[in-house]
């Protein structure tokens, strides 16, 4: 179950919109953060405040590729590797993040600090390569600079 | 002309409300709420605006349709999912500049007789989210937004609805399933949104970089505002520039500069003096151009005659050390990842073209590989859903129209010379 802030949270949302079923995309992303990733037990949650069917809940949300279907890391590093950041070397840093911190696309490492999500294109390409971690923007990203932003994150 | 759309962004706190009013904010509104809706309409077509994420359509045009459907309420949606790879245009709008595209909002949810509005906004911009929905508190608190602007007894509500990673969505018909929480996929046409759009209501969908036109058009007038750029497409115009040169960035010039002139005047050149080999002028779905062919006018009615097109604005310059075979590669492994898969062309055919180019690339190529990739992307042009698969094959058809002996050498050595 959701907690109450959550719930709280989520039908405060609900009002927004004219009815439920519009809400299930911002449910969807309470319920991943609350239970860390989108189990049976959040599309439970969310198919009883909603009302909307589970299976329909987890049709919409594996569309999407910001909803995550299994367990992540603490820390969720996207890296862009669309063209304006792969004619800058993004493809390098790929392989850096794999050979020095065995951090691979679509992976966890191991002591579940770090997971690695490809991204398409994040919007940042004039100052490429770029990724997010987490919800904070990193530009012009050297192999030195990545090694300094991931020391921030425990 | 001063800075319109990125006016006073160098002040480090100007998405707040104070700010914005100081650098002379929220003063267009009052004027719009004295006219008539009609005569807003009137002068958004006077002013020739045409709308900003990429086809360029007449927005009076759009509005006239939704103003008229009777049924009610009608609903206005603001496309921030901008996703077109290459495209950073509208993120300096939404993250340093959010009361102007709220003020736009509001002026133009009041021309239309529209009651709820929503920002569609695209989940990988998080803090844009946050600066959005401080000010748009900001707006109500203000009397900006609300069930009584300025005491007027107008009404206009406004929410961010955030997308969770699909390129498809800002396809508008896709952008409404989304927002409705389906799956992105889009709508068969007609009906069009303006009539049946959102909760099946009458909906316009413009840009982010479109609605924050509104308030300077209300400024100065539709006429003074159809002065500037091209005739055929007037207005200011934000040009994101990334790539091989010196100063990328987002650049606001009058509509239609010469492409030529934003690389080498605005952007300083090609990075370290390097010679150019390909440009890619609105994002990575438009035709690419080879550099003889950049002395076009950048706007959507002179690029179509230039071989390519406006698109989002979204110029991507790369320089000799770049293999457009790669590059073609990994716009249709984009492509192939966000079609929706509800009609069998795109769904198909983007995941062969990029089969094929990878091998190409990969040194793998076989000999009639180019001929059976225009075949397939003959086969997907003009027959698919929504723009994705057009665009997918228009891609690979133009990358070989300029560069076909890249991919024949590809092909004849089994290699890739750039590796």
């Amino acid at each position: 179950m959701l907690n109450e802030a959550a719930v709280k949270e989520l039908n405060e949302i609900r009002q927004k919109y004219p009815n439920a079923r519009a809400a299930l995309l911002p449910a969807l992303y309470i319920a991943q953060r609350e239970f860390g990733h989108l189990s049976p037990e959040a599309y439970e949650a969310v198919s009883e405040i909603l009302g909307v069917p589970k299976a329909i809940a987890r049709g919409v949300a594996t569309f999407y590729v910001m909803y995550k279907h299994k367990p992540m890391g603490r820390n969720i590093v996207q890296l862009c590797t669309n063209v304006s950041c792969m004619i800058l070397g993004a493809e390098k840093l790929v392989d850096f993040l794999k050979n020095k911190h065995g951090l691979e696309p679509g992976g966890t490492t191991s002591d579940g600090r770090f997971s690695m999500v490809i991204m398409e294109c994040i919007g940042a390409c004039g100052t490429a390569p770029a990724m997010l971690v987490n919800d904070d923007f990193y530009e012009n990203l050297t192999e030195k600079y990545i090694e300094e932003i991931l020391g921030k994150y425990k | 002309m001063g800075k319109v759309l990125l006016k006073n962004i160098e002040n480090p706190d100007s998405a707040d409300i104070n700010e914005y009013k100081k650098a002379g904010g929220y003063s267009n509104l009052p004027k719009a709420l004295e006219k008539q809706p009609k005569e807003i309409i009137e002068e958004v077509k006077k002013a020739g605006l045409r709308g900003r994420g990429g086809a360029g359509f007449p927005v009076a045009m759009k509005w006239t349709f939704a103003s008229a459907d009777p049924k009610f309420p009608k609903y206005l949606l603001c496309n921030a999912d901008e996703g077109e790879p290459g495209t950073f245009k509208d993120r300096p709008i939404l993250e340093k500049n959010p009361h102007l595209l709220i003020e736009g909002m509001a002026i133009s949810g009041y021309a239309l007789g529209a009651e709820y509005g929503y920002i569609y906004l695209r989940g990988e911009y998080p803090e844009a989210k946050n600066i959005l929905n401080r000010a748009i508190k900001q707006a109500n608190d203000n009397g900006f937004l609300g069930d009584n602007i300025l005491g007027k007894g107008i009404k206009f509500h406004l929410a961010v609805h955030q997308g969770a990673g699909a390129y498809i969505c800002g396809e508008e018909t896709a952008l409404i399933e989304s927002l409705e929480g389906d799956k992105g996929q889009p709508r068969i046409k007609p009906p069009f949104p303006v009539n049946v759009g959102v909760f099946a209501k009458p909906t316009v969908v413009n840009n982010v970089e479109t609605l924050s036109n509104l308030p300077y058009i209300i400024e100065i007038g539709g006429d003074a505002y159809s002065k500037i750029g091209t005739p055929d497409c007037p207005g200011p115009k934000l040009y994101c520039v990334s790539g091989h040169v010196e100063k990328p960035g987002v650049y606001e010039l009058p509509m239609g500069t010469i492409l030529r002139d934003i690389i080498y005047t605005h952007c300083g050149g090609i990075k370290g003096g390097r010679k150019l080999k390909a440009v890619i002028p609105g994002g990575a779905t438009t035709p690419i151009l080879p550099p003889d062919k950049i002395d076009c006018p950048m706007d959507f009615v002179n690029m179509p005659k230039h071989g390519s097109m406006l698109g989002s604005g979204a110029v991507i310059v790369m320089d000799e050390s770049v293999c457009l075979v790669k590059v073609c590669y990994r716009i249709l492994k984009f492509l192939e990842h966000e079609s929706c898969g509800k009609c069998t062309p795109c769904r198909e055919g983007t995941g062969w073209l990029r089969s094929i180019l990878g091998r190409v690339e990969g040194g793998e190529g076989m000999e009639g590989d180019i001929d059976l990739m225009l075949s397939v992307s003959g086969n997907m042009m003009g027959k698919t859903f929504c723009p994705l698969g057009d665009g997918a094959a228009s891609v690979v058809q133009n990358f070989i129209k300029h560069f076909r002996p890249e991919f024949e050498e590809h092909i004849k050595n089994a290699k890739c010379r750039f590796k």
